[in-house]
């Protein structure tokens, strides 16, 4: 037996990054628990189109919770009211029948507003250009067993590489910081052999191209971390910090 | 070392460092402070213990080149919590988000460090004008006459800054007050010094649970121990 709930949604509008935008409410009726909240987003842009209105711009791809495309503040929380999950993860389940969803776009300077739910994210792209990768020439396949790797550090290094760049934990910092993303993509690198190498000139590039985009100062404060749909834990920061720093302290 | 201090992470390190070293203090002015408690165990009478305390740390050579570095680690702390506050406002934006903020499992202290800094500021300044200016003769008061005391084996006389600290808390809302400014700045440190940990670098999985709750027994031991002292000096002595 499917059960449907039916919603009131109070939903960010937008026409374009210089207009100011409003709320706009919506009721959608009869949408299955069984849903993703996207599919429901969906539903309600088929009925604004067959109005004759213009459907809501929101962002989405893979829809797996890997590709981190999808964004959306939903009712007080980044990615919605589920933990470690990314917003076309979330299932309609979660929400009661009746209720009033408020659906807003991630909020930060860095991340300005393009259309409705849309927010231009390149900023990420831009740190990762200025060092979140490997260059150093590694040569062919080696040996799986020729470079010994704890499985810690493996562990570990494979827990921040699971970031996929959403910017929920942005869209949650009170200070609108970056450093959870930044921290994990500097960490992933820094605790393998291979990006061992370039740690000093990586953590050094990354962090000065954040602080140049306009992202905030990290006071520890965590809500990244519970926000976080990938659960990328806080001590990257702390590493991030280290990495910083000293490679500050050899110049 | 080049621009460190232009960095996000380089500021941050000297909040974190001129924290730490503001807590040393606290800790020394606590002992200090536990002194007007102890009078009477360690065999004294009538604040004589508080006031060789006061003579030590007023004729010490060593307090003197302190004092000008401490009031440094104040300043230095103050004004970088200003100019990170007001980028990290700007870096939020000023759209604020209609369904507020739900994320549950955030330290409060964590997102109200200024607030609690401001309230202990406030605080600062009526202490300093209470104690300060007056045991170091910037402001006029009532010294009465000079007191003798035991001072490491000999005698030596000073000014009676017992009777100065016991006359001030005979007066309950400077007692309240002070309860409040010990309060906000226990909320302070409970955040404050483990997060500074965090800021130098210390990564470590295993310890930064405990320095969560050393953080919070440091909080507990500075900001209960003054406000212990305060209650303690108003309701007994």
């Amino acid at each position: 037996m499917e059960n449907t709930i039916n919603l009131t949604l109070k939903v960010w509008r937008q026409n374009g990054s210089k207009a100011k935008g409003r709320f706009e409410t919506y009721k959608v009726n009869q949408i299955s628990t069984d849903n993703s909240f996207l599919e429901m987003l969906d539903i309600l842009n088929e009925q604004l189109i067959n109005e004759n209105k213009v459907p809501v711009a929101f962002d989405h791809d893979c829809r797996e919770g890997i590709c981190g495309m999808c964004s959306l503040y939903i009712n007080g929380r980044p990615h919605g009211p589920d933990d470690d999950v990314t917003t076309c993860q979330l299932h309609m389940r979660k929400f009661k029948d009746g209720q009033t969803i408020t659906i807003e776009p991630w909020r930060s300077a860095a991340f300005p507003v393009i259309h409705d739910l849309i927010v231009d994210r390149r900023a990420f792209d831009k740190i990762i250009a200025a060092g979140g990768y490997v260059s150093v020439s590694t040569g062919g396949v080696p040996d799986a067993n020729s470079i010994a790797i704890s499985k810690v550090d493996a562990d570990e290094a494979m827990d921040s590489a699971s970031c996929i760049g959403c910017g929920a934990c942005v869209a949650a910092c009170k200070n609108g910081s970056a450093m959870l993303f930044v921290s994990a993509k500097v960490s992933h690198l820094a605790m393998l052999p291979q990006g061992r190498v370039e740690g000093a000139r990586r953590a050094k590039a990354m962090v000065a191209k954040m602080d140049e985009l306009g992202f905030g100062n990290c006071t520890n404060t965590g809500a990244c971390e519970v926000e976080c749909p990938k659960n990328i834990s806080l001590s990257n920061i702390a590493r991030l910090n280290r990495e910083f720093l000293s490679a500050k302290l050899q110049d | 070392m080049s621009n460190l201090l232009t960095a996000s992470i380089g500021r941050k390190l000297l909040m974190s460092v001129s924290g730490l070293f503001l807590i040393l203090f606290l800790f020394v002015h606590l002992i200090l402070n536990s002194f007007l408690l102890l009078d009477g165990v360690m065999g004294f009478q009538e604040g004589q213990f508080f006031n060789a305390g006061v003579h030590f740390m007023g004729t010490n050579p060593l307090i003197k080149v302190i004092e000008p570095m401490l009031a440094l680690g104040f300043l230095i702390h103050i004004i970088y919590s200003l100019i990170l506050t007001f980028q990290n406002m700007k870096a939020r934006g000023s759209q604020s988000y209609a369904s507020g903020k739900k994320t549950s499992g955030v330290e409060w202290a964590s997102e109200n460090m200024l607030v609690l800094g401001i309230a202990i500021v406030s605080f600062l300044a009526i202490h300093i004008f209470n104690f300060y200016m007056k045991m170091k003769g910037h402001i006029e008061w009532e010294a009465g006459p000079l007191v003798k005391f035991p001072f490491f084996g000999t005698e030596a006389e000073g000014e009676n800054a017992y009777a100065l600290v016991h006359e001030t808390f005979k007066i309950l809302p400077i007692v309240l007050l002070y309860i409040v400014g010990s309060v906000a700045l226990a909320f302070h440190l409970a955040h404050g010094f483990w997060s500074s940990f965090q800021t130098i670098g210390w990564n470590n999985t295993k310890w930064m649970p405990r320095m969560r709750v050393i953080s919070n027994v440091v909080a507990i031991i500075l900001g209960g121990g003054f406000t212990v002292i305060a209650a303690a000096q108003y309701l007994f002595f």
